[in-house]
């Protein structure tokens, strides 16, 4: 039997709002890299709301995913609507996903997040299709597998402010 | 209150989850359509760069600092050869530009004479390539000249080699040129060797095609094209491509020729951007003057 992640001794504390804003912020930096085609980039902002979006369901407000997916979709030059609709797809099920998900292991997690990044990328190619684009490349395909192999990693970073304990006390370990 | 409603709920929460979801689904599902289909949300697009150029800039900085103190410090030791090599250029190609010059009167008066419509001046400005666009289903660059500089959509560019594409939306700081290859883009063209005319698509993976030539036409691999200046919007003379691929088979009305764009603006390069001097549209095209 594996251990699930919520299994803890450690007491998280609540995220920062602008820990969250400046994860977000970084994130949008990353994807903005001028990275040319390389298909097989990751989506950092995918990445980073689907995380907040799981963990903090409650803060995430849908509206940030929208406008942080427009912004995407006017930086790479793509249709209009692309990404927010990619973003907002993501959010929602990571926020309805997240009560199951914390009872397995980040490997596990990240297996199940796989599936979730695969059919929203395979969504927004299909929409670019339907418009009557090309198909530019299975290299398309390799980018949500690397999304996802960075969960875990991702995962251990953003939470790592959590852990920190507000004063430290010898006889209250927070480990 | 009614039967069969449901009861009060202790807490306003507003819609649920799924019932914003729905509306954000929506709501995208329309930008997608008004702006794909219609090119309708031109004023969303130029509102939201405001915000996201100077990020993109700002993201892209250290990797062009990297870049760029690299190109210094090699373009200093080269700038010295480069100097006396133009030197010694200049003067082999002065009697050449001298025999330009006289060619070119002569030229505008016999087409005085001939009362054939002179060929217009062409000017330009130059504009650094900044990024290729991040979206894999376009051939797209971003240019560092934008509304501000006078650039509108639809002006022809350039570099030393021949046409490179157009520029397709301009923003305030930095416009968007699609290239030659792009799916959406058509450029009319000329055989350089026959004189026949003919339109080059962009194929999307960096190559062009002639359509709707016929099997028997007259075209060799090698054969330059270069633009006609049928469409107003390319002036006449540019090279284009070069034909690398012709076949063509009985069974097929059409011969498949494929050509090579000559100039190629996806590398990080200056280009130009040409003014153009615009004939008055006619009726039906005066409202699209956008290519698209």
């Amino acid at each position: 039997m594996q251990t699930p992640s919520n299994y803890s001794r450690r007491i998280l504390r609540p995220a920062h709002p602008w820990f969250i804003a400046l994860s977000l912020f970084i994130a949008l930096l990353l994807n903005m890299l001028s990275t040319g085609q390389w298909l097989f980039m990751p989506d950092w902002v995918m990445l980073t709301l689907c995380f907040w979006n799981m963990r903090e369901g409650r803060t995430m407000k849908m509206r940030s995913s929208f406008f942080l997916g427009l912004v995407m979709d006017v930086a790479n030059g793509a249709a209009l609507g692309q990404h927010a609709l990619a973003y907002v797809l993501v959010g929602y099920t990571a926020g309805s996903i997240s009560r199951r998900m914390f009872w397995f292991s980040l490997t596990r997690q990240t297996l199940l997040m796989l599936p979730l990044f695969l059919s929203v990328t395979a969504l927004q190619i299909f929409i670019r299709l339907m418009a009557g684009e090309t198909f530019p490349g299975w290299g398309l395909f390799i980018s949500p597998v690397i999304t996802a192999l960075l969960w875990p990693p991702a995962s251990l970073l953003l939470l790592l402010p959590q852990y920190q304990p507000e004063e430290r006390d010898e006889n209250r370990p927070i480990l | 209150m009614v039967e069969g409603s449901a009861a009060p709920p202790l807490f306003r929460r507003g819609p649920t989850p799924l019932a914003i979801l729905g509306f954000y689904i929506m709501l995208s599902a329309s930008l997608f359509v008004l702006d794909m289909r219609f090119g309708a949300l031109e004023f969303l697009r130029q509102g939201i760069s405001v915000v996201s150029d100077p990020l993109q800039y700002a993201a892209q900085t250290p990797m062009r600092l990297a870049v760029e103190g690299h190109a210094y410090l090699r373009a200093l030791e080269e700038a010295e050869d480069e100097i006396e090599r133009l030197k010694t250029d200049k003067l082999a190609i002065a009697p050449e530009l001298n025999r330009l010059q006289h060619l070119e009167s002569e030229n505008a008066e016999l087409r005085e004479i001939l009362a054939l419509n002179q060929r217009e001046t062409i000017s330009g400005q130059a504009a650094n390539v900044l990024r290729a666009a991040r979206d894999p289903f376009v051939r797209r660059v971003y240019v560092d000249k934008g509304l501000k500089d006078g650039i509108t959509a639809g002006q022809p560019v350039i570099d030393e080699k021949g046409v490179v594409g157009q520029i397709t939306r301009a923003f305030l700081l930095s416009s968007e040129l699609t290239l030659l290859t792009d799916k959406n883009l058509a450029v009319p063209v000329q055989i350089q060797r026959t004189g026949q005319r003919s339109v080059a698509f962009g194929l999307g993976n960096g190559q062009m095609e002639l359509r709707y030539m016929p099997t028997s036409a007259d075209i060799v691999v090698g054969d330059i094209l270069h633009t006609s200046g049928l469409d107003d919007v390319y002036p006449a003379g540019f090279q284009v491509a070069e034909v690398t691929l012709v076949t063509g088979d009985s069974s097929n009305a059409f011969a498949h020729i494929i050509a090579e764009p000559l100039a190629s603006a996806e590398s990080r390069s200056v280009v130009m951007i040409l003014n153009v001097k615009k004939s008055l549209p006619l009726e039906e095209e005066a409202d699209n003057p956008d290519s698209r």
